[in-house]
C-alpha cells in the first residue's frame, strides 16, 4: 500500500514539475534575461533541491508505472514477485536519479 | 470519498483493564475493541489477561477464554474454528485475518490487539455489519446462468476447465480482503470490492456459464470494477492465500479482449 501512495504522490508532484519545465522552456524562448532568471533560481540550493526531487518523482513514477504495466498484463502477482517488483521500482527510481545527477555533473551540467 | 480520520462517535477513548486471573502462572495480554450500541458511549479498548496454560493457541481460543472466564458480554462471531466458515474475520495486530487460524504466538511481543474489520459499521464489539458486502456479492449473480436446454444429467466440465476455477472457488467470503482495501473503504457504495470481483471472475471463467457477456457488461463501469488500482492489500490480507488482485486483472483483460 505504501508504494501505491508514493505512486500517487509522485504523480501529483509531476504536475508541478511540469510547470517548472514549461517555465524553463518559455523563458528560453523569451530571451536571455528571462532565461538567466530561471537559471539563477535553478542553480540556487533550493532550486537544485526542487529539480532533484522532480527528477526522482519522474523516474520513480516511470518505474512504478512499468510495474503497473506488468500487473495489467496479468503477470507478477505472486507474493514474492509483487514484492520484487515493488522494491525494484523503488530502488531503480533512486539509483537512476543519482546516476543521472552524477552524469549531469560529470559532463559539466552543474556550472 | 477519502477519509483520514474516524467520525466523532467512533473515536476510541479509555477502556477497562480487567484483573489478571488469580491462579495463572503465565498470562498473555489481549487488547480488544469494545463498543456497545446501548450505552451511548464511544468505543473503547479493554485489556484482558488470559491464562496461557489453560487456553488453546489461536487468537479465537483466547477470545473464547475471555468470554468464558472473564467477561461474558464480549461479542464476536465464530463458528467452524478451522478457517472454513469465515465468521471470525477481524483485524488482529493490524492485519485482517481469521481469529481461528491466527496463532497468538505469531503476534510478536506485547499485547494481542484486536479490532473489528476496518471501515464497516459496527453492530457490537467485534461484529461488523456486512449487509452491503453481501448485497454486492448478490449483485454479481453468483449462480450458473444458461440458455441452452438443461442436460439429462449434469452440466459437464473437462478437467482442464475445472482447473481454471482453482484459486477462485476456495473463497469463503470472510471480507478480510474487501475491508483491507482503501478503494473499498472510500467507495464501497459503488466499488464492488475484491471479494465480489473475485467471485465475478469465478463465474466469468466457468466453462459451463453462458452469461459471460452479460456479466462483463454489468462490471463495465468506472466504479464497480475500475476503482481497483492494484494496491494489493487484498492479496496480502487473504487468510486463504487467494489473490483477488490477480482475479481482477483477469477481468480487466477480458474487458479489453472482447473489444479487439
Amino acid at each position: 500500500m505504501a508504494l501505491s501512495i508514493v505512486h500517487r504522490a509522485t504523480g501529483i508532484a509531476l504536475y508541478f514539475g511540469t510547470l517548472l519545465l514549461a517555465w524553463w522552456l518559455i523563458s528560453a524562448a523569451s530571451g536571455p534575461t528571462a532565461y538567466a532568471n530561471v537559471q539563477a533560481f535553478t542553480s540556487s540550493f533550493l532550486g537544485r533541491l526542487i529539480v532533484f526531487g522532480y527528477t526522482w518523482a519522474l523516474l520513480h513514477h516511470l518505474f512504478s508505472g512499468l510495474r503497473h504495466l506488468v500487473w495489467d498484463l496479468g503477470y507478477g502477482f505472486k507474493a514474492s514477485e509483487r514484492e520484487a517488483l515493488t522494491w525494484g521500482a523503488l530502488i531503480a527510481g533512486i539509483a537512476a536519479t543519482v546516476l543521472l545527477w552524477v552524469v549531469a555533473y560529470a559532463i559539466g551540467g552543474g556550472r | 470519498m477519502v477519509e483520514f480520520a474516524l467520525p466523532k462517535n467512533s473515536k476510541i477513548s479509555g477502556g477497562k483493564t480487567w484483573p489478571k486471573p488469580a491462579t495463572a502462572t503465565e498470562t498473555r495480554e489481549f487488547k480488544v475493541y469494545r463498543w456497545n450500541p446501548d450505552d451511548g458511549k464511544n468505543p473503547s479498548v479493554d485489556t484482558y489477561f488470559i491464562d496461557s496454560n489453560d487456553c488453546g493457541p489461536m487468537v479465537l481460543d483466547g477470545l473464547i477464554w475471555i468470554k468464558n472466564h472473564i467477561d461474558p458480554t464480549l461479542t464476536f462471531r465464530r463458528s467452524c474454528r478451522e478457517g472454513v466458515c469465515g465468521s471470525c474475520a477481524m483485524n488482529i495486530d493490524g492485519q485482517n485475518t481469521l481469529a481461528c487460524t491466527k496463532s497468538m504466538h505469531d503476534v510478536k511481543d506485547g499485547a494481542v490487539k484486536i479490532n473489528p474489520l476496518p471501515h464497516q459499521p459496527v453492530v457490537k464489539d467485534l461484529v461488523p455489519d456486512l449487509t452491503n458486502f453481501y448485497a454486492q456479492y448478490a449483485s454479481i449473480e453468483p449462480w450458473l446462468k444458461t440458455t441452452t436446454p438443461t442436460p439429462q444429467k449434469e452440466w459437464k466440465q473437462s478437467h482442464e476447465d475445472r482447473e481454471k476455477l482453482d484459486g477462485l472457488y476456495e473463497c469463503i467470503l470472510c471480507a478480510c480482503c474487501s475491508t483491507s482495501c482503501p478503494s473499498y473503504w472510500w467507495n464501497s457504495d459503488r466499488f464492488l470490492g475484491p471479494a465480489a470481483l473475485l467471485q465475478a471472475t469465478r463465474w466469468v471463467k466457468d466453462s459451463r456459464d453462458e452469461a459471460t457477456g452479460e456479466r462483463l457488461d454489468n462490471l463495465e463501469d468506472p466504479f464497480r470494477l475500475y476503482r481497483c488500482h492494484t494496491i494489493m492489500n487484498c492479496a496480502k490480507a487473504c487468510p486463504k492465500s487467494l489473490n483477488p488482485s490477480e482475479a481482477i486483472a483477469e477481468l480487466k483483460m477480458k474487458m479489453v479482449e472482447r473489444q479487439v
